[in-house]
């Protein structure tokens, strides 16, 4: 089933076309990585999506219907969540705190979202460090306290904004662990925006899209995609 | 709630009930009416400012149209000034919706920048507006029910009113409307992202701020009888309210609390022992407390307090 729908989408910064007509879809339980180096429009396509930035043109269309021109909390309403590529931690409260904030998006009542916290920690692994402040966490646990907040809200969709950056290899391959997890385990879609880390992307994407200068050039399987020439042209120059 | 916060809270509450026995004298009476009085405004402040992080510097405004609310009802009818406490929250109300939406779309510095100009606005229309407010004269308000001359039941009044803004800030603490506001001053976008209407939540938290300001203006029309602009609306009213959070400690529901008994009751008491070096005083306990305790009185005792803890543990083990 199709869950997300990208039609054209276009977005200009005066001069620059920082996403120029780009079209794909996400299906229902399916990860799919944007993948491009760095300024190739991988976090304006994730802020036209979530409504933080308004496009110049094109269609986006979640379950069906048109979210163009609705504001960011709406959007996380209907079920699509965000990470930050830069994190932020609400810093004043703690961990578990963090969390619950997500969790009363969706929850009925106070014990639910209570609930709902809980298990949002134990699945992402932070449940030994839920009373702790989140301003203190090393930038592994940051990065998943973000994706726990935002997993919170119950998503159908979750945006991940360059989800490796800033990672050490054993944070990284948790992080790897806990992505495939949440399409196995929870049937949530993911969008990763990744920048250069081959070896994450081989192993969580069901698909991969190449952007470079915000256009499409290529999109398929992992590996059709890394044998690609124009996207080792776009990586590694002629 | 531990044992020792229950017992310590039923003691302080015997206390307050027991006040107006305890200490007869008039100025003694009037001096604990006005920290009450103080308390209100810091906590009710402290619901927009502390909570939310939208640090109003034009409190002042809600305060003197609930002030004033109290005044026009008692001269322009036959009702009682009392009927302010009710009338003035509805009266803020618009202006507060107003207020909200032009400011919020401003950030940070911005959005207090805006406040200030609010609070002076306010102020102006009190003063030109003579018909209604009597301008720069005033309006004197006849004593209602009470006889103005014994204080114990003003102190009962703004007792059940403190108590009530206090409670209320934290049961708002406790609950999802706390948590979303907590999350709007640590970062907006985050906020959005999680599904929270941003501008909802801060209208709401500036209805409740505001309304609170406003019966705490109504009471004070009450009890001091004569409002003026320069009494119930400058801009040095928003400013002491603000500094009430700072040093008790921005966004907890003790901080405005202590802030408004350590200010209050230092400004009165240096006023009779230091006379004209009062302010002076004044101004170095503010210099002092935000020095060492830039997290306010609450956060600075929450770390001696945990410092304390880790010696004793320390040495027991």
């Amino acid at each position: 089933m199709l869950l997300l729908e990208v039609k054209d989408l276009t977005k200009r910064f005066g001069g620059l076309v920082a996403v120029d007509s780009l079209s794909f879809a996400v299906d229902e339980g399916e990860t799919v990585s944007i993948i491009g180096p760095n300024g190739a429009g991988k976090t304006t396509v994730f802020n036209l999506i979530t409504g933080f930035q308004r496009p110049t043109r094109g269609e986006i269309r979640f379950s069906g219907e048109s979210i163009v021109g609705k504001r960011p909390h709406e959007i996380a309403l209907a079920g699509i969540g965000r990470t930050f590529q830069i994190v932020k931690p609400l810093s004043g409260l703690s961990v578990f705190e963090n969390v619950l904030v997500g969790a009363y998006a969706s929850a009925a009542d106070d014990g639910e979202a209570r609930r709902i916290a809980r298990e949002t920690l134990e699945f992402t692994g932070l449940g030994a460090v839920g009373d702790s402040l989140a301003v203190g966490l090393p930038m592994g646990l940051r990065k998943r306290l973000e994706l726990a907040r935002s997993l919170a809200t119950g998503p159908k969709l979750i945006l991940l904004d360059e989800v490796m950056s800033g990672l050490n290899p054993s944070e990284s391959k948790e992080a790897v662990d806990l992505i495939k997890r949440l399409r196995d385990e929870k049937g949530i879609s993911a969008v990763a925006g990744v920048e250069h880390v081959m070896h994450v992307v081989m192993s969580i994407s069901d698909r991969v899209i190449v952007l470079n200068h915000g256009k499409k050039i290529a999109e398929g399987r992992p590996e059709a995609v890394a044998s690609d020439r124009e996207v080792i042209r776009a990586y590694l120059g002629e | 709630m531990s044992k020792r916060l229950a017992l310590s809270l039923a003691l302080l509450g015997v206390f307050l009930v027991a006040a107006p026995f305890l200490f007869q004298a008039r100025y003694a009476q009037h001096v604990l009416i006005l920290v009450l009085l103080y308390v209100t405004l810091g906590s009710a402040w402290n619901v927009l400012g502390g909570f939310a992080g939208q640090l109003s510097l034009g409190h002042a405004a809600f305060f003197g149209i609930g002030a004033y609310s109290a005044a026009i009802i008692a001269s322009k009818s036959a009702f009682s000034p009392w009927w302010g406490l009710a009338v003035g929250p509805v009266v803020v109300l618009p202006v507060a919706v107003a207020v909200g939406w032009i400011c919020f779309r401003l950030r940070g510095p911005y959005f207090t920048l805006s406040t200030i100009a609010v609070g002076e606005m306010v102020r102006l229309v009190a003063l030109n507006w003579r018909e209604l407010t009597g301008g720069a004269v005033g309006v004197v308000i006849r004593p209602s029910i009470f006889s103005g001359t014994d204080k114990t039941p003003y102190y009962y009044i703004i007792l059940v009113i403190a108590v009530g803004t206090v409670a209320l800030c934290y049961v708002i603490s406790r609950r999802k409307l706390g948590y979303f506001l907590q999350a709007i001053r640590e970062d907006e976008e985050t906020a959005e992202s999680i599904g929270i209407d941003t501008i909802r939540y801060k209208l709401t938290a500036l209805i409740i701020s505001a309304s609170l300001t406003a019966v705490a203006g109504a009471f004070y029309a009450n009890y001091f009888l004569f409002v003026e602009p320069t009494v119930v609306l400058p801009l040095i009213l928003s400013v002491e309210i603000v500094l009430m959070s700072i040093v008790g400690g921005l966004g907890t529901v003790g901080g405005p609390v202590l802030g408004a008994v350590l200010l209050k009751l230092s400004s009165e008491v240096f006023r009779n022992v230091f006379q004209q070096a009062n302010l002076l005083i004044y101004g170095a306990l503010l210099v002092i407390v935000i020095l060492f305790m830039p997290e306010g009185l609450i956060g600075g005792f929450k770390k001696l307090f945990k410092s304390r803890l880790r010696k004793e543990q320390s040495a027991s083990a």
